[in-house]
């Protein structure tokens, strides 16, 4: 295991000696201590490395991350795993806001609490969130599945497209466009599924399901003179 | 209406309700949602032609036109980037999306575009492989959507363009109608076939100067602080986003003004939105003048550059290079007569088309419909577009050479003059014939 102290070492040293794993790693297990809150560490990763950060991180940590496993022992600041493309992110604590952010593949898993925007745009990532997350949730959700164990603030799935949402709690509000579903045999095997792999202990069949309604997927338009 | 008419049978148009006028509130009662279209303001506004270079005489002088050097590189991205961008001509293709034009002319414009050395650009949707293939130097933009985002393109880019706004509508998100969102197109921006894609105004996971500095030093991070990072913005207040955008970290910024092109947006917003580009280059100028960082954080304009004169006159300004959008489609034949009777079947004409976003332009440009794309063949379009910029290119350099500058960006305000009062007070230049800068005095 390779260990880097980042009171002795930059987030820049840090990143680039993490980009600098080719195929054929030379160091597979890395261990970051003392982050102390500081931002962009472990972004931009594309190899199949593990990462543990001891401890609290900034913005847009793990940041579009591409086959890594990382895991932050802390809170995570705002767009942790922002567009990440395959993966692991796991946050020991809290997330802030727009965790996931437009992320396209792999699994960001939070066991704590996400703020807002957990979710944002996001386009095919899979996200289980063991606590609550905040507003706006999942808002233009494109693809993916949102998998909330808490409750879900305001405006859940806001103007949402083909992102599946599973809560287990209490919502809020549903935003603009988004409204409860039937919750049928192939919904139950998809969280199942996405629950073990978060390695989350829950029932799939005490959660709600959420998704589009598809009527913004295209503008009204009258036609007065045909009636 | 002519004025014969009018003289003949009486009649009067109103100036507030003239048939324009009328023609869209009939269209809004018929349909009730507001109009949507592509091409830039078709509105009257300050531009260019109101400006005219002094060229050299007694008190100047010249360098022989066709002899003497003239240099027309320029390099971006020189205050942190490992590599900056050298571009033979101060003229960049501005980002335009696949989606909104057809692969085939996205290849052309990188083909035109690495004929004469400089670079295009993508747009939302992400990168092609026929864009990438095709562009020696290629700018990838980084916008609020984050369709087809993706790390392995952002590391195959030349440099990265985090676009805040867009001159036809700035604080409006994209927009890219059912009819153009193709298997292809949905899948690069993970939406399902056929809706009405409305992007997002601001970015998901940034708010404000402070956050966005942070989200260039991720960019940065990812790419190794390689490539240069542009920031773009629409012109509006154009002063403080300069100032912002260089305080946030910003290796150029690209100001495009509200004549600026669109695939598509409302009507009301390209309009009624945003200030002329003549308007905003010195406000930006002014700056990065204030801040120490003219010429060390480069500056790209766009929006309404037709010919050499309009590059010269930004340069002189104080731009250090220009960025085209319609005018290049026009290049490789958007609106071309050729296909005037096809116009007229789609209720347009030669000329007047800008309904972009419904995916029917008979010259193959921007639409998705295989067999109008095969009309635009990309190497033929390619040529066409190196030969315009090149011409701009040689103008712009008759122009400098005729106020003796031996490199574009010699070029300078002293050289200009204006032939409005708001011209002058716009572009900060007297009016000409007078020594008077409206708001300065004699």
């Amino acid at each position: 295991m390779k260990t880097i102290n980042l009171t002795e070492q930059s987030v820049r040293d840090l990143n680039q000696a993490l980009h600098d794993q080719a195929i054929e790693c030379t160091e597979r297990e890395w261990e970051v201590l003392e982050p102390k809150g500081q931002h962009n560490i472990a972004c931009g990763l594309d190899q199949n490395i593990s990462v543990d950060i001891k401890g609290p991180t900034g913005y847009y940590c793990a940041g579009m991350n591409k086959k890594a496993h990382v895991t932050i022992h802390g809170n995570a600041g705002q767009g942790v795993a922002e567009n990440m493309m395959s993966g692991t992110v796991r946050v020991k604590g809290d997330a802030s806001q727009a965790a996931g952010a437009t992320a396209h593949g792999g699994l960001l898993v939070i066991e704590g609490n996400a703020a807002a925007r957990c979710g944002i745009s996001m386009k095919g990532v899979d996200i289980v969130v063991k606590g609550n997350v905040g507003h706006m949730s999942c808002f233009m959700g494109q693809a993916g599945a949102l998998v909330v164990c808490g409750d879900a603030g305001d405006a859940l799935g806001d103007s949402l497209y083909e992102t599946h949402i599973y809560v287990k709690g209490e919502v809020k509000s549903l935003g603009a466009d988004c409204i409860q579903k039937e919750m049928r045999e192939e919904h139950i095997e998809e969280l199942t599924e996405l629950l073990n792999r978060a390695g989350v202990d829950e029932d799939p069949t005490a959660f709600k399901r959420y998704g589009s309604a598809r009527q913004l997927y295209n503008f009204k338009v009258d036609n007065t003179s045909a009636y | 209406m002519s004025e014969d008419i009018k003289v003949k049978d009486g009649l009067r148009e109103s100036a507030t309700f003239d048939r324009n006028t009328m023609t869209e509130i009939r269209r809004a009662a018929e349909t009730g949602i507001y109009d949507i279209r592509g091409f830039g303001a078709k509105r009257k506004l300050p531009h260019f032609d109101d400006l005219l270079f002094l060229g050299a005489s007694m008190s100047r002088y010249p360098l022989e036109g066709y002899r003497e050097k003239c240099n027309t590189s320029v390099t971006l991205g020189t205050r942190y980037a490992k590599k900056p961008i050298v571009l033979d001509i101060p003229v960049t293709i501005a980002g335009m999306s696949f989606g909104a034009l057809s692969a085939n002319a996205k290849e052309a414009l990188g083909r035109g575009a690495s004929l004469m050395g400089t670079s295009t650009t993508t747009g939302d949707g992400g990168m092609t492989p026929e864009e990438r293939g095709q562009s020696s130097k290629l700018v990838y933009q980084y916008l609020p959507s984050r369709y087809g985002m993706n790390p392995d393109d952002l590391r195959k880019a030349d440099a990265i363009e985090v676009v805040l706004g867009q001159g036809a509508k700035p604080g409006g998100g994209g927009m890219l109608l059912g009819q153009k969102i193709t298997d292809r197109v949905a899948k690069m921006r993970t939406l399902p076939m056929g809706v009405d894609q409305r992007s997002a105004c601001r970015h998901p996971d940034w708010t404000g100067p402070d956050d966005l500095a942070i989200k260039i030093q991720e960019l940065r991070e990812i790419t190794d602080w390689q490539v240069p990072i542009y920031i773009k913005v629409g012109a509006t207040r154009t002063y403080y986003d300069v100032k912002l955008a260089v305080k946030a970290g910003a290796d150029v910024i690209v100001v495009d003004g509200m004549q600026g092109g669109t695939a598509a947006t409302q009507d009301v917003f390209i309009e009624h939105v945003g200030i002329p580009t003549l308007a905003a280059i010195p406000q930006a100028v002014r700056a990065l003048q204030e801040m120490g960082m003219h010429r060390k954080v480069q500056l790209i304009v766009s929006g309404g550059i037709r010919n050499g004169a309009d590059v010269a006159k930004c340069m002189a300004l104080g731009a250090d290079a220009v960025a085209i959008g319609t005018a290049a489609l026009i290049a490789l034949g958007c609106n071309h007569p050729m296909y005037d009777e096809e116009f007229k079947k789609i209720g347009s004409a030669a000329g007047f088309y800008d309904d972009y976003h419904e995916g029917k332009d008979p010259a193959g440009i921007s639409t998705q419909d295989p067999e109008l794309m095969k009309r635009l063949d990309p190497v033929d379009g390619g040529r066409r577009l190196a030969n315009y910029l090149n011409v701009l290119t040689l103008e712009a350099q008759t122009l400098a050479r005729a106020c003796g500058k031996n490199d574009l960006r010699n070029l300078e305000p002293e050289d200009l003059v204006a032939l409005t009062v708001e011209s002058a007070a716009m572009a900060n230049v007297p009016l000409a014939g007078t020594n008077w800068i409206p708001g300065k005095g004699y």
